[in-house]
């Protein structure tokens, strides 16, 4: 019932988008593409059906926020990735390789290193003690209101700043593959990707990013074997290729500077050659994104702490039916991402060659078509025909359907669990109610993101991603550490410290250049914060005004919470508790 | 209702083992990692032409390349190692807890 809804939905919002891109005069835009849209909307439709197919297979409920306790590790596993590997790891990072060179790799790296310290210190622990909100873990012996509050508020905003990153994917996706105006492609998918969270619900969402992981995993395999194949697998030679287009490009744009500048050609080309070559070959190493040591690290930092306070990974947990599996879940999960990331680096260098200096990809100005975030999807189309290039697409298309609907779950039950039935209810749960707050905020949370995903259409999208992190890492990471593995941790030091972190981390991301200038249109150079992330910053700010504000609470309640302490972590070291609250 | 139970537990001095072996190994894995990651980090940072500086023999790859794709296979290599242990010997003791309760 649902998938057919959904296939309805989509062929409609398809149906649309063909007329649009019909009536169309012909503008500066690219000429519909029948073969590839054919092919896209083959393989969304059939990747919404395995999805239904999948899950009716399955024997978790369907329950509106998690997907059930019945998830194999190598399942979940395989959807966390599908979380992990959204639009910002496959589109984003690609593109950020095929601009920046080795700094790609920096994104790669950073978001994977963060999954041994889950593993290690969170996984099982948050499996023992949650059931649906993050904010179950951290408040698991506190007062549930502040806590609650605090949770969900920094839950939304992470969640925006992430769902952000995935519209502004998906509309220049939709937007290169039929001709459409950028804004009304957001529009569009805002608005499919709403309908599906609404029908779906969690079961169909874990469902839909275990299809799309296969799929993605399967279509990067692809490509970069044929980018490897080209080269008769020898890196040495792609690399060398690729520093040599870079330094033709630089050398073009730094001779059409001097000439502007009044030189003439002989002397222009005379003193733009060494400086050429040094750009072509900047690309095999650090320093091209991230300029300076502070911006290095900061973001660095960011990426790999960010991961354990990202909501809509941290629910992933709840739904594996004990430790082992969720243990199993995380290598697997790091396994497959680790795999993939590999694969973007070759996807992003495969671009260099295949993308950046072919006529058909680029517009008149000599800019890649779409935008750099489209790197990948155009290495598709350079490698595999119009067939491949509609599957990529498609694929990616699913990845930021399934993604947006694991965040906005994510977001909603925050509202509606932590908010909604915790906070203003005081606990007196209507299911009904509360359902229907989270489809309330459902939509609104597709409304913000549309408006935003319009509104920073010209960002790299891991970067973005970056930003979510650089919070999550400050605001949610501290207070689930140390509730979690610090005996003295209070209430007042989780709430205070916590929204220290978060406040500072949103402050410095709105005065950093890429907000404050690029976005916001002010001039260059008067951002406040000159650095990547705030990172470095505000995540020891957050842990200090945790440690600081627990060590000054005296009040019984404290008193009360660190006695509590001891019956926690017996709980989530064995899970004694836990174990029959799923047996239920 | 499992106040009682938490309450044996807490004096099990199996429960204590299981507590302090697992903080060892997971605390120490955890500094090995951020070990290894702020290092690299600080040489990108700080040691930007060494990681640009091209491999023996060759022109274009350069150190950086290997390096960022021993720290993804550490990652990996890592995280296996932990599941693996905890799999096998933390559990087992955690099965050994919950059977001394039905003593």
């Amino acid at each position: 019932m649902i998938v057919r809804l959904l296939t309805l939905l989509v062929l409609l919002g398809f149906a649309g988008v063909v007329c649009a891109a019909a009536g169309k005069v012909p503008g500066p835009r690219q000429l519909t593409n029948w073969t590839a849209i054919m092919s896209f909307g083959f393989f969304v439709i059939a990747m919404l059906y395995a999805t239904k197919w999948a899950a009716a297979k399955s024997r978790a409920a369907a329950d509106f926020y998690a997907g059930g306790s019945g998830l194999s590790g190598f399942q979940n596993g395989l959807a966390i990735a599908g979380d992990y590997m959204s639009a910002a790891s496959f589109l984003g990072i690609s593109a950020a390789v095929m601009v920046y060179g080795y700094d790609g790799l920096l994104y790669s790296i950073g978001f994977l290193v963060g999954w041994p310290i889950v593993t290690f210190l969170m996984a099982e622990r948050l499996r023992n003690l949650g059931k649906f909100t993050f904010a179950d873990v951290a408040g698991y012996r506190f007062r549930q209101k502040p806590i609650r509050a605090f949770a969900a508020t920094s839950t939304l905003i992470v969640v925006a700043f992430y769902l952000i990153a995935q519209m502004v994917g998906a509309g220049q996706l939709v937007k290169l593959l039929f001709g459409l105006e950028y804004w009304m492609a957001v529009v569009i998918v805002g608005a499919l990707m709403t309908a599906y969270v609404l029908a779906g619900g969690m079961t169909s969402t874990t469902w839909m990013q275990i299809v799309k992981a296969v799929m993605l995993l399967f279509g990067a395999t692809f490509m970069a074997f044929m980018v490897l194949l080209h080269y008769g697998f020898n890196l040495e030679a792609m690399f060398a290729r690729a520093i040599e287009i870079k330094t033709q490009l630089a050398g073009k744009e730094l001779l059409a500077d001097a000439l502007g500048g009044g030189l003439g050609l002989r002397q222009a080309a005379g003193l733009t050659g060494g400086e050429a070559a040094a750009a072509g070959r900047s690309i095999m190493g650090p320093g091209n994104f991230l300029a300076d040591p502070v911006s290095a690290i900061s973001f660095g930092i960011a990426l790999m702490f960010g991961t354990a306070g990202l909501p809509h990974v941290l629910i992933r947990f709840f739904t594996v039916p004990n430790a082992k599996e969720a243990r199993k879940s995380v290598l697997w999960a790091t396994t497959w991402i680790g795999y993939f990331y590999l694969l973007t680096f070759i996807i992003g260098f495969g671009a260099i060659a295949f993308v950046l200096i072919d006529p058909q990809f680029l517009d008149a100005r000599g800019e890649l078509r779409g935008g750099a975030n489209m790197a990948a999807v155009h290495l598709a189309s350079a490698v595999g025909g119009n067939l491949f290039f509609g599957f990529i697409a498609a694929v990616a298309f699913a990845t930021i359907l399934a993604v947006v609907a694991g965040l906005t779950l994510s977001g909603a039950s925050a509202v509606s669990h932590d908010l909604y039935a915790t906070v203003l209810r005081r606990g007196s749960i209507d299911p009904s109610a509360e359902l229907r707050v989270s489809r309330l905020t459902t939509l609104g949370l597709g409304l913000v993101s549309v408006l935003l995903g319009i509104a920073f259409e010209r960002q790299n999208i891991a970067y973005m991603v970056s930003l979510a992190f650089a919070v999550a890492a400050s605001a949610n990471f501290p207070v689930l550490f140390m509730a979690v593995l610090w005996k003295d941790c209070t209430t007042r030091g989780a709430v205070i410290g916590g929204s220290l972190g978060l406040l500072s981390s949103v402050g410095l991301v709105l005065v950093s250049p890429a907000i404050w200038e690029e976005t916001l249109g002010n001039p260059a150079g008067s951002a406040l914060f000159p650095y990547a992330s705030p990172c470095l910053f505000s995540m020891p700010l957050g842990f200090v005004g945790v440690w600081l504000f627990s060590r000054l609470d005296r009040s019984e309640q404290a008193q009360r919470e660190r006695r509590a302490f001891r019956d926690q972590e017996i709980r989530s070291e064995t899970g004694i508790g836990a174990i029959a609250a799923s047996a239920r | 209702m499992y106040s009682n139970i938490y309450e044996k537990i807490s004096d099990n001095p199996k429960y204590l083992q299981l507590k302090r072996r697992r903080r060892r190994f997971a605390w120490s894995l955890t500094l090995l990692v951020l070990a290894v990651y702020l290092g690299y980090l600080a040489l990108v940072a700080f040691a930007r032409p060494l990681l640009a500086e091209p491999l023996p023999g060759l022109t274009a790859m350069t150190w950086g390349i290997p390096l960022g794709v021993a720290v993804i296979v550490f990652t990996i290599a890592v995280t296996g190692l932990y599941v693996y242990r905890a799999n096998a010997e933390f559990d087992a003791l955690r099965d050994e807890i919950i059977r001394d309760l039905r003593k």
